[in-house]
């Protein structure tokens, strides 16, 4: 469970760094907004990279509890477990 | 932060980005002289951002319709349909798109945008599934939170990218609604239609088109993309707006489905909003019958629209992937686009201005919508004004 949880975290933190400002540290506290500067519209994308490295549906209405990267790694892995 | 906190916050950092001494976002027309032309800042300017596309806004048929329904009805309904009733030209002109796009009924609704939000919002609810584009038009967006379905979204016109999210979606496909754009207000492109009525065919799965660009547009009668494609059973849902090629304001859904009628009854937007003034169905019919009889227009519209998106092309502009009415110069960065804009406007051109993030991939818009009206002088000037800017701006 905790190798899964990890894999998922390590792979978005992958795909966040192709949408944050450059030469941030991204770390499982990082607020996605304001630390890495991914404005809505940079979300949105930044999810349907994550649908298809994951293979699931992250329905973009869920988003609006996400605020962090461990945020947006624990709604993948309750999407993936339910699946 | 307080709420008007948040307000001057992005009242600063528009105020940083955008030239002193002009309202970009709010340019006050002083006086309107045609459907082309205006007066701004005391200076004649040419429209080439609004959705006139047939031109139809002084058509003297719409005047003088509007002008005798004013005088009949007066000037407000007051209320909404279903708390204060439907006036005869409410029911006529739902006839009148019924008639025109040879479906079975049809709804009105007081906005373009309030026709999307009234739609989605009735047609699926919290158990339900709602694919998009990614490209779609705010009202889309609005409609599918309203709707409080699961919102998925596919990227702009890639049909391998639809059908893998569909895919995803096992049986929920079945309860599905896909929505697209007859032509994308953003990049001015069209769906591929036949390959999504495909897809949606095959995962049984609901579709809603939104012709909102296209109305007056495609088609040889002009009911849009669904004629141009010929696929009117292959779609459920069609809506549109009258403020483009009709030159009013409203909305308007056309469907076979014997359950459209019942959206009157469960659309908190469509039951809460005043319904269209007397004066504007009036003129939105008698632009209907102009626009479906326009076939001359339309050869008008497309070869403007062709001429303009050539000369541009030519020039070197990086622009939307098709010609069509609505011809998008996509920028890489705001300043640029604002001087583009800027020169234009100080050359007495008008058009539309889009920033980060409401233009696509983080790039920036000058975007001209071409119609029915202009004059071979007009384009001449404004192709001549783009390469002059060309020269000034990219050098």
């Amino acid at each position: 469970m905790a190798h899964d949880y990890n894999n998922i975290l390590q792979k978005l933190c992958h795909h966040i760094g192709r949408f944050a400002s450059s030469g941030i540290e991204i770390v499982p506290e990082s607020d996605l907004i304001n630390q890495l500067a991914i404005d809505s519209v940079k979300l949105l994308n930044l999810v349907m990279e994550i649908e298809d490295e994951f293979d699931i549906s992250v329905p973009i209405n869920v988003l609006a509890d996400v605020q962090t990267v461990r945020d947006l790694a624990d709604l993948i892995h309750k999407i993936k477990s339910a699946s | 932060m307080s709420l008007l906190d948040k307000l001057d916050t992005g009242a600063a950092a528009r105020k940083a980005l955008l030239p002193e001494g002009i309202d970009v976002f709010g340019t006050p027309i002083e006086e309107v002289y045609s459907s082309t032309e205006a007066r701004v800042g005391g200076r004649r300017i040419l429209f080439f951002g609004t959705n006139n596309y047939l031109g139809l806004t002084f058509a003297p048929e719409c005047l003088q319709a509007a002008h005798k329904a004013i005088d009949s009805e007066g000037t407000g309904t007051t209320g909404s349909r279903m708390a204060n009733g439907s006036y005869s030209g409410h029911r006529a002109l739902e006839k009148e798109f019924a008639d025109f796009y040879h479906c079975r009924s049809s709804i009105v609704f007081t906005t373009g945008y309030q026709a999307n939000l009234a739609m989605i919002s009735g047609l699926a609810g919290t158990n339900d599934v709602i694919l998009i584009d990614g490209d779609s038009h705010a009202s889309i967006y609005d409609g599918c939170r309203l709707s409080g379905a699961e919102i998925i979204r596919f990227r702009h016109n890639d049909m391998a990218d639809m059908e893998k999210r569909l895919r995803r979606l096992g049986e929920r496909t079945r309860s599905t609604l896909i929505i697209v754009e007859g032509i994308y207000s953003m990049l001015g492109d069209q769906a591929p239609l036949a390959d999504i009525v495909k897809i949606k065919n095959s995962y049984g799965s609901m579709l809603l088109l939104d012709e909102a660009h296209s109305l007056g547009v495609l088609g040889q009668t002009g009911q849009g993309l669904v004629e141009e494609a010929g696929l009117i059973d292959g779609v459920d849902f069609i809506t549109g707006t009258f403020s483009k090629s009709l030159g009013s304001i409203g909305g308007y859904c056309v469907s076979n489905h014997l359950q459209l009628d019942q959206i009157r009854y469960v659309s908190r937007p469509y039951i809460f909003t005043a319904s269209p003034s007397p004066a504007t169905i009036a003129s939105t019919r008698a632009a209907l019958k102009l626009l479906r009889d326009g076939t001359e227009l339309r050869k008008k519209l497309w070869r403007n629209a062709r001429k303009l998106y050539s000369r541009l092309d030519e020039l070197g502009y990086l622009l939307g992937p098709e010609p069509g009415p609505v011809i998008a110069t996509i920028l890489h960065s705001p300043q640029q686009a604002m001087m583009l804009w800027k020169g234009l406007f100080d050359y007495g051109i008008y058009v539309n201005l889009i920033l980060p993030p409401a233009a696509p991939e983080g790039n920036s818009l000058v975007r001209c919508s071409v119609s029915a009206a202009h004059t071979e002088e007009q384009m001449d000037y404004v192709g001549n004004t783009f390469a002059e800017l060309r020269k000034k701006i990219f050098k």
